[in-house]
């Protein structure tokens, strides 16, 4: 009935020829399994690698290892979506983009809640969800990004602040920046920070974002942080650890300004007062700051 | 299996009546379904008696069960589990090197089930052709399931096994494994018989492997009382394993000793004779028969 069968019975015969024979069907019998699989493994091999990109919808529950190891260490068994009090960790499908049987959630769907006892890392019997991770504030499922300034409400000058509010780690992974409205000219913009040391990527700003389409976004660490080249040294920060200027001695900046017009560190430009400035500031057309040349609008130098 | 013989059993049936002739057959589904049921509850009425899946499920807040395969995919990938795992693992190595390792396929297995539908359709049908393909084909396939394991880094035969999909399908959501399900069906209803199962399956190959050292066996005590009626033979899912001990092959003992045997039991059931039974490998080389003992 099966192939492997017939070289022993042609070998049993005892001639010569007929072993050949035998052993030529053997090795090419061998040769064509050793082939198929080859391939099938090829293939496996090639659909294994490219599904271990995560799609940038998708998150990983806390603690995740990163995803080169993540798609070893899972072993598919769906603990974490079992003990999850929210329901909101799903495994992947068959025809998802994601490693089939692993877990994921969508933030626009159902965010992470971030449970202070973290019972996904506690039922997870490998250490794909990554046991060290005690404190949820410390997990980084992501970083939340405000992708859209152009449809967030706060940069449209409301008070939105929905993001702000709903933020678990409140005012430390999202602050509001007061900022100028430059369209009013007279109101203040309070523009949402997102600061990574803190942000957790778990998702309820992104959730809780009342525009149709969420102005802000999390997206998997490693999309959405930038790094700056390690040569970098910022300059303020050396002057501070050096206790005063590298660059001795620290000259006084000389600003070249128009008459009647002032510059202060940290304060900005103002006018003089007018028994200062004998000649006349000329006139700036209507809509702006009074005072402020045009060259200098929406210019902080 | 033509019309004069009656269908594999037929004697059984008259001789035993259709339960007895059905006794293991009847047993094995209930196993199957009972413990896919146990997994169901919980998603369907939130009864959590076990938690998680045949690649690793939490059993009443104690008992931890994790699929040797799958763990040996993963530790080849380069990582390494938690303590429950490995408890889990120990737990289901011991169990089925004394319950018979591939009685994972046939007790345990949901795909089982339906490539069981596509022989019994087959035979229905009476699809003769089958496609040929070495029986140890499966194992070259687990080999290449833990060389691309490695060098991939990932545990790549999840990404297509058909069993934890189609255990996983129905306790978290089918996507599109229903396709590879069908495929695995209509493979073995058409192309080739006993195919998924018998010749290509890794996990059933893994299990084997298992299977070489286990305990329970089918035994056949009462060898010589065969009258060739080869009903055993039609029902077998791994034919070959029959012959050496019905017929004491190089003075084989009354006793399947090959790894790929799933303990099905089927043979038992449709044996008029009484020739099979279930049994231990102990006292294998005492074994009375019709042909004298190992005589190496």
């Amino acid at each position: 009935m099966d192939s492997e069968n017939t070289p022993k019975t042609n070998a049993a015969s005892g001639s010569r020829t007929s072993s050949n024979t035998a052993r030529r069907q053997f090795f090419a019998d061998a040769a064509r399994l050793a082939c198929g699989v080859s391939l099938l493994g090829l293939g496996l091999g090639l659909y294994a690698r490219h599904a271990t990109a995560l799609p940038p919808v998708a998150l990983r529950p806390p603690g995740a290892l990163p995803e080169s190891e993540f798609s070893a260490a899972c072993i598919r068994c769906g603990m974490c979506v079992r003990d999850c009090p929210f329901n909101m960790l799903m495994l992947a499908r068959v025809g998802e983009p994601l490693a089939v049987g692993t877990p994921y959630f969508i933030a626009r769907q159902a965010p992470c809640e971030m449970c202070e006892d973290i019972p996904c890392i506690k039922a997870c019997p490998t250490n794909a969800l990554d046991h060290a991770l005690t404190d949820i504030t410390k997990s980084k499922m992501g970083l939340a990004v405000l992708v859209d300034q152009e449809t967030c409400l706060n940069f449209l000058g409301l008070r939105c602040d929905i993001c702000y509010r709903v933020c678990p780690v409140l005012d430390k992974a999202i602050t509001l920046e007061p900022q100028s409205n430059v369209r009013t000219g007279r109101h203040t913009l309070f523009i949402p920070v997102v600061h990574s040391e803190h942000c957790t990527g778990c998702g309820l700003c992104e959730k809780a974002c009342p525009t149709e389409i969420a102005a802000i976004k999390v997206l998997p660490l490693e999309m959405a942080k930038g790094q700056l080249s390690a040569h970098y040294r910022l300059g303020w920060i050396e002057k501070e650890k050096a206790g005063g200027s590298l660059v001795a001695p620290d000259v006084q900046h000389h600003y070249n300004l128009p008459e009647g017009l002032r510059y202060e560190s940290g304060k900005g430009l103002s006018t003089l007062p007018p028994a200062e400035s004998a000649p006349v500031v000329p006139e700036a057309p209507s809509g702006m700051p009074a005072g402020l040349p045009k060259a200098l609008q929406g210019n902080k130098l | 299996m033509n019309v004069l013989h009656g269908r594999p059993g037929a004697e059984a049936i008259a001789e035993k009546g259709w339960l007895a002739a059905h006794k293991w057959l009847l047993l094995r589904r209930a196993s199957q379904l009972g413990i896919l049921l146990l997994f169901l509850v919980g998603p369907w009425f939130s009864l959590w008696i076990v938690k998680g899946n045949l690649n690793y499920s939490y059993t009443l807040g104690v008992l931890p069960l994790t699929d040797p395969y799958l763990l040996l995919q993963m530790l080849v990938a380069g990582q390494t589990p938690e303590k429950l795992a490995w408890i889990g693992v120990a737990i289901m190595i011991v169990f089925w090197l004394l319950a018979g390792g591939r009685s994972y396929c046939s007790w345990v297995c949901p795909v089982n089930l339906l490539t069981d539908l596509a022989s019994w359709l087959r035979a229905r049908i009476g699809l003769k052709g089958s496609a040929h393909i070495a029986r140890a084909t499966r194992y070259w396939i687990l080999a290449m399931t833990l060389i691309v394991a490695a060098l991939t880094g990932t545990i790549a035969w999840e990404m297509i096994n058909p069993v934890s999909m189609l255990h996983r399908g129905l306790l978290f959501g089918m996507g599109l494994a229903w396709a590879v399900l069908l495929a695995v069906f209509l493979f073995d209803l058409f192309v080739m018989r006993q195919g998924w199962c018998g010749h290509l399956c890794p996990v059933g190959a893994f299990y084997s492997l298992i299977g070489k050292f286990s305990l329970v066996r089918i035994k056949l005590p009462a060898r010589a009382a065969c009258n060739d009626c080869m009903d055993c033979f039609a029902v077998c899912p791994e034919q070959q394993v029959i012959r050496p001990a019905l017929k004491a092959v190089g003075g084989a003992p009354p006793l399947i000793l090959e790894a790929n045997c799933t303990n099905c039991g089927r043979c038992i059931d449709v044996c008029s004779k009484n020739v099979f039974r279930f049994g231990t490998r102990i006292g294998a080389a005492t074994g009375v028969g019709a042909v004298t003992p190992l005589s190496k």
